[in-house]
């Protein structure tokens, strides 16, 4: 795996990330862990890029990075034609509230002595947009558009929602400042199944009302699928393979995504197990990331030159497809989807 | 010496082998006193489970899935709780007994493996006193032995260098290893019995097939039953061999795993199931979520608890409790519903009866 390079970047991006690296001290020595290495990607205006891998991949550091929270080590972060990078202080702040985030945990992510009318218009108070009256009608909107009364609602505090209901407050939270793009990072993967796919389908409605670009973190590609227009796959810090959904569930060309596709549990027990790209031990560890392809150690097709040259992203057929791997030995057996 | 021909001796296996009930569930009932009126967590759960065999306990948060399998290794609070009904357990009698009685149980019977590996196992204590404590308590092993059984339990739940990650602390594992490691102390005496309480939630997918597996490697070496609690269809569609599909603290659906998906009778099992986002679906395809949110169990509705929130609801369904009945031709699968999947009532309705609920995409992917 992979890779580097940035040949499939497109010119036209709102997002454009470009040699990204994310490194953090690693705490009793002077040594540094790269969390994300040097990748690079893009999204554009409206569109949502599923980013995908397992723990440790870099993914949520790469969507914190996009936000400067931290600030990447080196690499060019470029929003709307504004270097993020080289932004500071008041110029740094006055760019927040156009990108917002979501969390994994909707419970922790509010804070429990305000109420849901507090927290959802607290924004509004801090950028100061409109009067007491407007800032009300908006957080009233807000709320509505995410299925959540704001008469019953507002005067509650966060403990006496559910799970999916503080995963609207939180939707409604980043909304309100009526932001280019939302990032994402795993906001379903602690919901039950039936509250899920609640939330995925307001997550779309929410896209086309507010047009909104989304960064869509998550371990699950069945999800993933659902609300991406672009799929980017990431294994220990770095690039595996980019691609339209459907092509990549359809022809994953690299081993990596072909196995976590295999490692998929289907709801019907009529469709045998696949075992021959069931990945075997854990993700080495990044602070001595393998040689070459990282992905090489647990690679079932790996050969020598994986252990020398990193693989570059480069095009899987017609670079107009939009198909990028990251592999010396793609793939070119389509996968019957299941 | 074998690490297996220790928690298992050879009569033991032949015994299971016999088949039989190990585990008979008689409408179990577990209700809370709170200060909002008593919770009614599980309510009237009953069910029967055989030597070997694997049941996939499937439904919501807040479905009494949980509770149910808590209640049945004796791991609940005491105070508030009322538990009625039935737990015999190679016929004895469970329901009454106290932490003192379930001592003689714990680990050498009855196991559990929980969902989150980090808060499961003791952070400041070494792994490897973490399994010989209880080989050493319940088997009265010597240091020795009991040290050579847990490294060989370590090897078996496929952890690399066991020796050396005996003497380590949970802290310096991955979350797979780590819930590796909570497998091998759930089953170094030997259970019959297992619990495993989505044990693989907190996981990686990849991760989450490799513990799958070993599960089912481990269950098929030592003709160990298991209870396997999801809320994920799609994780106990290929591990069990009966399923039961909880909602608001009762069994709604229960049937062998094939004639549950081939043939399921209870709107909720299909709701649940198409509610999941599947491959062979394009992007951005709308999910057919279910609606609404599970009933207050301290005030269910007076009829079927899905009712409100059920496609095919008719008045009768509002007002009355569906009995949980066998399907005609299928005495072993029962589901609870006055207009299943495939009544005319349903059909009628999902082919179009003006509801305006999204119509089911269908089955065959």
């Amino acid at each position: 795996m992979a890779g580097s390079g940035t040949a499939h970047l497109r010119d036209e991006a709102l997002l454009r990330v470009e040699n990204l690296t994310v490194e953090f001290p690693v705490p009793g020595s002077s040594a540094r862990v790269q969390a994300v290495s040097n990748i690079s990607f893009d999204v554009a205006d409206g569109e949502t890029l599923g980013l995908v891998g397992e723990s440790g991949c870099g993914k949520s550091t790469t969507g914190k990075a996009i936000l400067q929270l931290p600030a990447p080590t080196s690499g060019s972060v470029r929003f709307d034609g504004v270097e993020m990078t080289d932004q500071r202080g008041e110029a740094l702040r006055a760019l927040r509230p156009r990108l917002q985030m979501i969390f994994q945990d909707p419970i922790s992510s509010l804070n429990p002595r305000r109420t849901v009318g507090q927290i959802v218009g607290e924004p509004l108070k801090i950028w100061k947009r409109g009067s007491a009256k407007e800032q009300a009608a908006k957080v009233d909107e807000v709320l509505r558009a995410v299925g959540v009364d704001p008469d019953a609602a507002a005067d509650r505090r966060p403990h006496e929602f559910s799970g999916g209901q503080c995963q609207r407050i939180s939707i409604a939270r980043a909304v309100v400042t009526e932001p280019k793009i939302i990032i994402c990072d795993e906001p379903v993967s602690a919901l039950d199944v039936s509250v899920q796919a609640q939330v995925l389908n307001l997550l779309e409605e929410m896209k086309s009302r507010y047009g909104l670009t989304m960064i869509f973190i998550a371990h699950d590609l069945a999800v993933v699928k659902n609300v991406s227009d672009r799929i980017a796959v990431m294994y220990l810090g770095k690039m595996c393979e980019v691609s339209p959904p459907d092509a990549l569930f359809a022809e994953p060309a690299h081993p990596y995504t072909r196995a976590l596709i295999s490692a998929i549990p289907h709801p019907d027990p009529e469709v045998p197990a696949e075992n021959e790209w069931r990945l075997e031990g854990d993700l080495p560890s990044p602070l001595s990331p393998p040689s070459g392809c990282r992905f090489r150690t647990r690679c079932p097709q790996a050969q020598d030159v994986c252990t020398t040259a990193e693989p570059q992203l480069s095009a899987v057929g017609d670079p107009a497809d939009g198909h990028w791997v990251a592999c010396h030995f793609p793939l070119a057996t389509p996968v019957a989807i299941r | 010496m074998s690490v297996r021909s220790i928690q298992q001796p050879d009569d033991d296996v032949a015994e299971a082998a016999r088949g039989g009930v190990l585990l008979d569930v008689a409408d179990l009932a577990v209700h809370f006193r709170t200060s909002r009126g008593v919770v009614r967590a599980v309510d009237g759960v009953s069910f029967t489970l055989q030597r070997g065999r694997t049941l996939g306990v499937v439904g919501e948060s807040g479905s009494g899935k949980s509770v149910t399998s808590k209640a049945i290794m004796g791991l609940l609070p005491s105070s508030g709780r009322t538990t009625t009904g039935s737990i015999r357990y190679e016929g004895r009698e469970l329901v009454g007994l106290d932490a003192n009685g379930y001592r003689s149980l714990w680990g050498s019977e009855l196991s559990m493996v929980f969902q989150d590996p980090m808060t499961s196992l003791n952070p400041v204590m070494k792994i490897g006193p973490q399994i010989t404590e209880s080989l050493r308590l319940n088997l009265g092993m010597d240091r020795q032995t009991a040290k050579e059984t847990a490294i060989g339990l370590l090897e078996a739940v496929r952890i690399p260098a066991p020796e050396k990650r005996f003497n380590e602390y949970p802290g310096q594992l991955s979350g797979g290893m780590r819930q590796r490691v909570v497998i091998a102390v759930a089953l170094a005496c030997g259970p019959k019995l297992l619990f495993a309480d989505e044990p693989t939630t907190a996981l990686d997918v990849t991760v989450q097939a490799q513990i799958l597996d070993l599960l089912a490697d481990q269950q098929r070496d030592r003709f160990m039953a298991m209870v396997l609690v999801t809320h994920d269809l799609g994780v106990v569609a290929g591990r069990a061999d009966e399923i039961a599909v909880m909602y608001a603290g009762r069994i709604v659906e229960k049937a062998p795993t094939r004639s549950l998906f081939t043939r399921m009778a209870m709107p909720y099992t299909e709701a649940l199931l198409n509610s999941i986002p599947r491959l062979s679906d394009p992007s951005h395809t709308r999910l057919d979520a279910i609606g609404g949110a599970p009933p207050d169990l301290v005030s269910p509705p007076p009829g079927c608890a899905f009712a409100p929130r059920c496609r095919y609801a008719q008045d009768i369904c509002r007002n009355e409790r569906p009995p949980l009945v066998p399907r005609d031709d299928d005495p072993e699968h029962l589901f609870a519903c006055f207009f299943p999947v495939d009544s005319e009532v349903a059909l009628s309705i999902r082919n179009g009866g003006g509801t305006g609920v999204n119509l089911t995409p269908t089955e065959e992917s």
